[in-house]
């Protein structure tokens, strides 16, 4: 059992979860009080003890699966049998008795593939949990063709299960069915909400397969093996340039709170900021109560300072997926501080500021930039000296002692000339200048990338391309 | 400590749903866990979710006193863990002077006016002094600036307040505490390693629709069940803020009110400004609810 916990403890670690000794004598320490034939108990016991951070409970969940899944009937029972090892005869047997309740059908492994089709139809349609498990156990057994030793990844046999399953074409007919057995016409409401239950159940079915065919891979391969071809990078550690679509969706969400966090930063250093100049008719007034010795100096008030931010981002195709991000981190800021001003650009360079404004919607936001923003000069490739240059020229007065700036873009200029005089002029104008790059360190001034040339004209150039360094740059500002 | 307050985990579960708490798996095991490890529960999650009740429902079902300390920007040692009451301090100074002013020794004056009697206690402090059970609530720990923070970390771990002129103040018995955060910003590993860790998020569709049967008096199965649909459809847009469990009950209640038994597209358009707080989200999910029939 220690060994087990050790093991487990040491595999989230590898997947860049902090856990600190503190917590692991912890996590033993609350085992102890669970029945241990509880699972549930034992999973929210471990999490609570080991995992601090919401957006680490996926990467917790994946190792525990891996790791107490199939250890399971051990707690349970008591014997020995089930070691470690994958079962089949009594889980055939446990199948035909979920059969036989189920009307008498009974062959296990023999069903053919309407069968189980029909069989799954059912027990979507009755929200039967214990069905729907059994059915994705029988659906990975027929259609995946799983291998002893086989070196392909889990997704290669939980796509093999679902093609021959055809959820969508059980979506259909699961709701055609329901539609009849209600009483009269379906409201489009009643409609619409039908068909979300459903979409979630199948859902869940295939969580369930997508367990199953795990918990079997486990079984062939060992526990070791399993959990580090599923280590996956953990939310902020993400790469904005290769997020999946699920991934993006999680830095957005995260993209929100670390606004309000930059603004409350430049805001508590105007707060905490020495105070004023010597206001000297107040302490000449004060002096009169110590006999005119100016005892007590007073100050002025420091006039609040309202920061500023020019946003200047890079769209073009070569950072098409770190763009979406700033897009999506520059409406946040709009939010958060009162005066934004936001530029994009490829060649030309647009002023964006009043997309962000009237657009309620960030996804519609983003589709305006993308469509109505004017951004291209002459074939559409980044060229950051021209748009620099008529960045200055248009919108230069603007930049004054309480701007902030911040340039996104990877700073690859197709070698074009680089205008970098633009940065030193900001430079001197504006009250910081920042740049963030979102390639990784070592590529920098590779090839066509010209960062160095304006990073001398910056208050500082910052790698970021995952949330836990940008997060760093907001904690560095201050 | 006083041992087993809940017996066991379906203890707990049970308890809680007498003083109509409904908890899931998760939410009960971490409550038996603080309890018998003697550890504070740090819970995040969206905002009406429930944090708060919880605390309060725990002190509720083990006849405990709540003890509640709302943090916000700016809280500090006199307003959070004690302060001395100086105002009394300096009377006794005064009546002392009147009676006989020989007797002006410094060191034992100083001896007199430190003491338990000038100690005004803030909740930190009166948790730890209780004699009677006591659940701590610490309220959006979050809003606190980090130097604050660090004046809970004494209190979490050792259940004891260092007070420099009496010496340090040890718990007579365990108070259950709660801290909540809305994760407005990161709190310190600190202060993280010390406590379980809790997230509590919108309910499924089965647990909301039992909390909105407990709680809606004269709600029927059906629109209940209905009420839970639309919401989680609702939850499921992109919205700037999703509705919370407690505006979902605030709808249900509104329907009961209205008659209501079947929702209608109509109906649930008319009464969205009650699940949604944004004009922006009350127009998009409008507008989703009638374009995808």
């Amino acid at each position: 059992m220690l060994d087990l916990l050790s093991g487990f403890v040491g595999e989230l670690r590898n997947a860049g979860l902090p856990v600190s000794l503190t917590e692991n004598l912890d996590a033993m320490e609350a085992v102890k009080h669970i029945p241990i034939e509880d699972r549930d108990a034992f999973k929210y016991a471990l999490a609570a003890t080991l995992v601090k951070n919401e957006q680490h409970w996926r990467a917790f969940e994946t190792v525990f699966e891996v790791y107490f899944s199939l250890r399971g009937p051990e707690y349970n029972v008591g014997d020995e049998e089930g070691n470690g090892e994958f079962d089949p005869d009594s889980l055939e047997e446990w199948m035909s008795q979920q059969m036989q309740g189920m009307g008498g059908r009974g062959g296990g492994q023999d069903m053919s593939a309407e069968e189980i089709a029909e069989m799954l139809f059912r027990a979507l349609l009755n929200a039967d949990e214990a069905m729907m498990a059994a059915m994705a156990r029988a659906a990975v057994t027929q259609f995946a063709g799983m291998e002893p030793g086989r070196p392909v990844g889990g997704t290669y046999y939980l796509y093999r299960t679902l093609r021959n399953l055809d959820l969508d074409g059980m979506l259909d007919r699961l709701i055609e069915e329901s539609s009849q057995r209600y009483d009269g016409e379906m409201t489009p409401l009643a409609e619409r909400l039908e068909r979300e239950e459903f979409e979630n159940r199948i859902e869940q079915l295939k969580r369930e397969i997508e367990a199953e065919i795990r918990r079997r891979l486990v079984a062939d391969r060992g526990v070791e093996a399993m959990a580090k071809t599923l280590r996956k990078p953990l939310p902020e550690d993400v790469d904005f340039m290769h997020a999946s679509r699920e991934e993006m969706a999680n830095i957005r969400k995260a993209i929100q709170p670390l606004t309000r966090k930059l603004a409350a930063r430049l805001a508590r250093k105007r707060k905490h900021k020495r105070r004023g100049p010597l206001d000297f008719r107040a302490t000449v007034r004060r002096s009169l109560s110590y006999g005119g010795v100016p005892a007590e100096p007073r100050f002025r008030h420091p006039r609040p300072n309202k920061p500023e931010l020019i946003v200047v981002a890079d769209i073009s195709g070569s950072v098409a997926a770190f763009a979406r991000f700033t897009l999506h981190l520059v409406y946040a800021l709009q939010s958060q501080f009162s005066k934004v001003r936001s530029f994009v650009f490829i060649d030309g360079i647009d002023e964006v500021t009043h997309m962000f404004q009237n657009e309620e919607d960030i996804t519609n936001a983003v589709h305006r930039v993308n469509t109505e923003a004017d951004v291209v000069w002459v074939d559409g490739h980044s060229d950051y000296g021209h748009a620099f240059g008529v960045f200055w020229e248009s919108f230069g007065k603007d930049v004054n002692a309480k701007s902030t700036m911040m340039f996104l873009g990877d700073a690859r200029n197709n070698y074009h000339s680089t205008n970098a005089w633009v940065l030193k002029e900001c430079q001197k104008r504006a009250r910081s200048v920042f740049w963030l790059n979102p390639e990784p360190r070592s590529y920098w001034d590779t090839g066509d990338s010209v960062i160095t040339e304006y990073s001398t004209y910056t208050d500082g150039v910052f790698e970021c391309r995952n949330l836990r360094q940008l997060e760093g740059f907001v904690d560095n500002l201050a | 400590m006083n041992e087993t307050m809940f017996g066991d985990l379906s203890g707990v579960r049970e308890g809680l749903a007498k003083v109509e708490y409904l908890a899931d798996d998760g939410i009960a095991s971490v409550v038996f866990l603080a309890e018998r490890l003697g550890k504070p529960v740090l819970i995040e999650g969206p905002a009406g979710t429930g944090k708060t009740e919880l605390a309060k429902s725990v002190a509720a079902m083990s006849g405990a006193r709540l003890i509640r300390l709302q943090c916000y920007e700016g809280l500090d040692e006199a307003k959070a863990l004690y302060e001395w009451n100086y105002k009394k301090q300096l009377l006794r100074i005064q009546a002392d002077r009147g009676v006989d002013a020989e007797h002006e020794d410094w060191v034992e004056l100083q001896d007199d006016i430190f003491q338990d009697e000038f100690l005004l206690t803030r909740p930190l402090l009166e948790a730890i002094s209780a004699e009677d059970k006591v659940v701590l609530l610490i309220d959006e720990v979050d809003r606190v600036e980090i130097e604050t923070e660090a004046l809970l970390l004494e209190i979490l771990s050792d259940y004891q307040v260092s007070i420099p002129e009496l010496g340090t103040i040890m718990a007579s018995q365990i108070p259950l505490v709660f801290l909540t955060s809305n994760n407005t910003r990161e709190l310190s590993e600190a202060l993280k390693r010390r406590c379980l860790f809790l997230h509590i998020d919108y309910p499924d569709l089965e647990r909301e629709k039992q909390i909105v049967l407990t709680k809606v008096a004269g709600i029927s199965e059906n629109l209940a069940e209905q009420i839970a649909r639309v919401v989680r459809s609702i939850r499921q847009l992109e919205l700037k803020k999703a509705p919370s469990v407690s505006e979902t009950l605030d709808w249900a209640r509104t329907l009961v009110l209205l008659g209501i038994e079947n929702i209608d597209v109509e109906q649930a358009k008319e009464t969205l400004h009650i699940l949604l707080k944004y004009q922006s989200d009350i127009e998009k999910a409008a507008k989703e609810l009638t374009v995808e029939a």
